[in-house]
């Protein structure tokens, strides 16, 4: 060091301090990184996170109600929910203006469909007013209260009133409190009577179901991992094409054949009664049921526990095990003792993968589970295309999608994201 | 070292023939349980039992002690239960006893010879040798369990009844009971052809689009310093992990905001969404093993950086592009779940068509169908792996 005679910043060949322009360098390779992300990000986002957001604001939204009846909703906030009498003749006043330009725009049958969710006999209340409403004479009309009361004599019902105003809000819990079978009642949030409980039990099915897949998964991918790893490569890249064909084969194709199996006259009921084991009249009931998902979803998803399996085995040494043995351990304590811990994270692995993905199964239980053995997402896809209940459909989903972002989290913290591997 | 395994399971003990006391009474067991199947097909299984433990057990005998050499001994059994399976249940017949006899033959010599210890290390004990080979029947049913939904399928599609099971004339391979008929009403039926096009309009379209933005991506993903490397990571590769049902719905309620709901874009930046994450995830892999030093020589050389990308690191990468892109058509071909959300009736692909089938009207064609796509699937699987060797080979690595 005796020789620097410069005592200032190292200076790089164009006479800017070094430091500064490594900075400016690494600054523009970030740059340069992000620019080569960016149009794939933006292509994402627009197309795939966008949608999941809209999805979650649908789970709350409820602009409905004081879109239709603007200024109803504004009289009927000065109105006390827990009072035993109908509001009183402003409130009423305010519907009828409400109402006709309702009609107007036909906007009343779609409200009184949206209230039907929440309190039966509403959707009909609705049409029944709106064929009425023309009648109204909004300049000189007095005593509104009584001429909705001759149309129908739930408008002075309290309970109708009540249910307006919970859900006159622009945000509601209320699709949410109805996913886990609760619902919103004047003194706050209330569970459903026992016989309209639904989705707990659903959601609860969906877990034990998609817990019962994964076991079945490590209890027959296991040992089919072992032996891959364990095998002279040749053998176990042959015996892998047997892993890897149906992790290619169409779903559909796949799901098909589980149902030409398992039916009651399908190739395993007929190869039973053919070989005597079961009688031609009671022959198994495999198909439309719990038994139907559970099996043919064990099969889909096994590829996906034996893949991350074999790739946690293919690195695990074959002598460890002999080396045990050698220094007097029996098969089980070395298998149990040494492999065994060894090939936990690939259990790990496995089981989060095919539960992330049998918890929102929807093609297979469809097919194959009847009514008892279909998931939560069956129920979701009958909200969003059958029944028009987008906003309930939306806070199951919202559920769902909470579940699986946790265990995706999970997944990441254990495994890593980029460690995925597709197809060995 | 995987290697020296394999070299060292090839001869470890010295085998030597096996007493009458071991192997008779062995084969006799297995004689009793095929019995018990062939016995309660016929009406008694107990009856089976003890025939066929008799049978199988004097066969055993007769073979390692009264015929001097094996090969004829084997092709003897084989040829008696041939000409006994043909007598007694025709073609069916000639099969089922063809592979008795193979497999009762092998399996007498093998445990008589005491050709089972070979290649297993000498200080193994029975129990041990005998746990070695249940695993193997475990595993083996296993791959069964795995394979057999894909086979059975491929023999139902030429039924020329409407049933989705073997009828009596199938068993009996009489060649009346097979036919094309699924076939021709596969590639006549103007609902299935549609929805072969509007399947091929879709897939390559989505697959360019994934292809193209991811390759590019995982490019700027592989460098040194990129900020948020973790987050973008998990954004890009969500739509594989978020429950496809999840994805549909929300797609369903976007898309028909900005007007894209129903159209076949829409249907197409869906599948495209949907296949990122697979040509993400293997293209960022094959850059793993990219040495970068190479772009720094070209750049070196002069070559201006869109030269080097496609003379120096393309040529490179393209296996995982490739396969990437592989992934992201058979997402696209094989998806149904967002395209019945998405789509409209104009868009009615083949993986749509299969699943109103199969709730709805229940029609053989679907296993034609079904077969078709085994053999393209195989088809995409042996491309898979040669463009892994070629892979593996272009990096230096030998491949397995």
């Amino acid at each position: 060091m005796s020789d620097t005679t410069n005592n200032g910043p190292v200076l790089a060949a164009d006479g800017t301090p070094l430091k500064k322009s490594l900075r400016r360098a690494l600054r523009m390779q970030k740059m340069r990184a992000l620019a080569l992300i960016a149009p794939l990000l933006i292509f994402v986002l627009v197309t795939f996170v966008a949608p999941i957001a809209d999805m979650l604001f649908r789970s709350v939204e409820n602009d409905i109600v004081s879109d239709t009846l603007p200024l109803t909703v504004e009289e009927l906030a000065k109105w006390d929910p827990n009072s035993t009498e109908a509001p009183d003749e402003a409130v009423f006043k305010a519907l009828a203006v409400d109402f006709k330009a309702a009609v107007a725009e036909k906007a009343h049958t779609r409200l009184g469909s949206r209230l039907n969710y929440e309190m039966t006999g509403l959707s009909s209340l609705f049409r029944k007013t709106g064929r009425k409403a023309k009648k109204f004479d909004l300049e000189t009309g007095t005593d509104f209260k009584t001429q909705f009361e001759d149309i129908d004599k739930d408008w002075v019902d309290p309970e109708v009133w009540q249910t307006i105003h919970t859900y006159s809000p622009t945000l509601t819990s209320g699709y949410f409190l109805n996913a886990i079978d609760m619902q919103k009642s004047p003194d706050g949030p209330e569970m459903r009577p026992e016989n309209q409980q639904i989705y707990l039990k659903l959601f609860w099915r969906t877990l034990v179901m998609s817990v019962m897949i994964t076991c079945s998964c490590i209890l027959l991918g296991y040992p089919v991992a072992w032996i891959l790893a364990n095998l002279p490569p040749r053998t176990a890249n042959m015996l892998m094409i047997l892993v890897l064909l149906p992790f290619w084969t169409s779903l559909l194709v796949r799901t098909s054949a589980w149902k030409v199996m398992l039916q009651q006259q399908g190739v395993i009921n007929e190869t039973l009664v053919w070989l005597g084991i079961v009688g031609t009249d009671d022959r198994l009931a495999l198909i439309n049921n719990q038994t139907g998902t559970i099996i043919a979803m064990t099969h889909i998803l096994l590829p996906f526990m034996i893949l991350p399996l074999y790739s946690v085995m293919a690195t695990i040494p074959q002598t460890y095990l002999r080396a045990a043995k050698s220094m007097g351990a029996t098969n089980w304590t070395a298998f149990w003792r040494v492999y065994f811990p060894q090939s936990v994270p690939g259990i790990g692995a496995g089981s989060i993968l095919v539960f992330i993905l049998a918890i929102g199964y929807y093609i297979t239980p469809e097919i194959v589970g009847g009514t008892s053995g279909t998931f939560i997402s069956n129920r979701i896809a009958y909200h969003i295309s059958s029944s028009l209940n987008w906003g309930l459909g939306a806070a199951l989903g919202a559920i769902l999608l909470a579940a699986v972002m946790m265990l995706y989290y999970a997944y990441d913290k254990i495994v890593g994201i980029d460690n995925v591997k597709l197809g060995g | 070292m995987l290697s020296w395994g394999a070299d060292l399971m090839a001869a470890l003990t010295p085998i030597s023939r096996k007493p009458v006391s071991f192997y008779v009474p062995v084969v006799a067991a297995f004689g009793a349980l095929a019995g018990l199947f062939v016995g309660t097909a016929q009406g008694s299984g107990l009856m089976g039992i003890v025939f066929g433990a008799i049978l199988m057990g004097a066969v055993a005998f007769v073979l390692t002690k009264l015929i001097p050499n094996e090969r004829v001994g084997r092709w003897g059994l084989f040829g008696v239960l041939v000409i006994a399976g043909v007598l007694l249940g025709g073609i069916p017949g000639l099969i089922i006893g063809g592979a008795f006899g193979w497999f009762f033959g092998w399996l007498t010599f093998w445990l008589f010879e005491g050709r089972y210890r070979g290649h297993l290390a000498p200080f193994l004990t029975p129990g041990q040798v005998l746990w070695h080979y249940a695993f193997r029947v475990i595993c083996g049913s296993i791959f069964v369990f795995l394979i057999t939904p894909i086979i059975v399928v491929m023999p139902l599609s030429f039924n020329a009844q409407d049933f989705f099971t073997f009828t009596p004339e199938m068993l009996r391979f009489d060649p009346a009971g097979y036919s094309l008929k699924h076939y021709r009403d596969f590639f006549n039926n103007e609902d299935w052809q549609n929805a072969v096009r509007n399947s091929i309009r879709i897939a390559p379209v989505a697959t360019l689009l994934s292809v193209g933005f991811g390759t590019l991506a995982a490019i700027g993903l592989s460098q040194p310093h990129v900020p948020f490397r973790r987050a973008i990571m998990a954004v890009l590769i969500s739509p594989m992990i978020v429950p496809l049902i999840i994805s549909a719905a929300g797609m369903y309620f976007f898309y028909s905001r900005i007007g894209l709901q129903g159209t076949y874009i829409g249907v197409v930046l869906a599948h495209a969404a949907l296949g990122i994450p697979f040509v993400i995830i293997t293209v960022t892999a094959t850059l793993v093993g990219f040495d970068n030093s190479l772009t720094r020589a070209a750049a070196n050389m002069g070559a201006s950086p869109v030269r080097t990308f496609f003379k120096v690191q393309m040529p490179l990468i393209l296996p995982g592009v490739i396969s990437g892109g592989l992934f992201a058509f058979i997402t696209s071909f094989d998806e149904v779940v967002v395209v019945l959300f998405v789509g409209s009736a104009g868009q009615k692909t083949l993986p749509w068509q299969m699943f109103t089938g199969l709730r709805e009207q229940i029609s053989p064609t679907i296993l034609a169908v079904a077969t078709l796509l085994v053999a393209i699937s195989i088809l995409l699987l042996t491309t898979l792996e040669l463009l892994r060797r070629r892979s593996e080979r272009l990096r230096g690595i030998t491949p397995t």
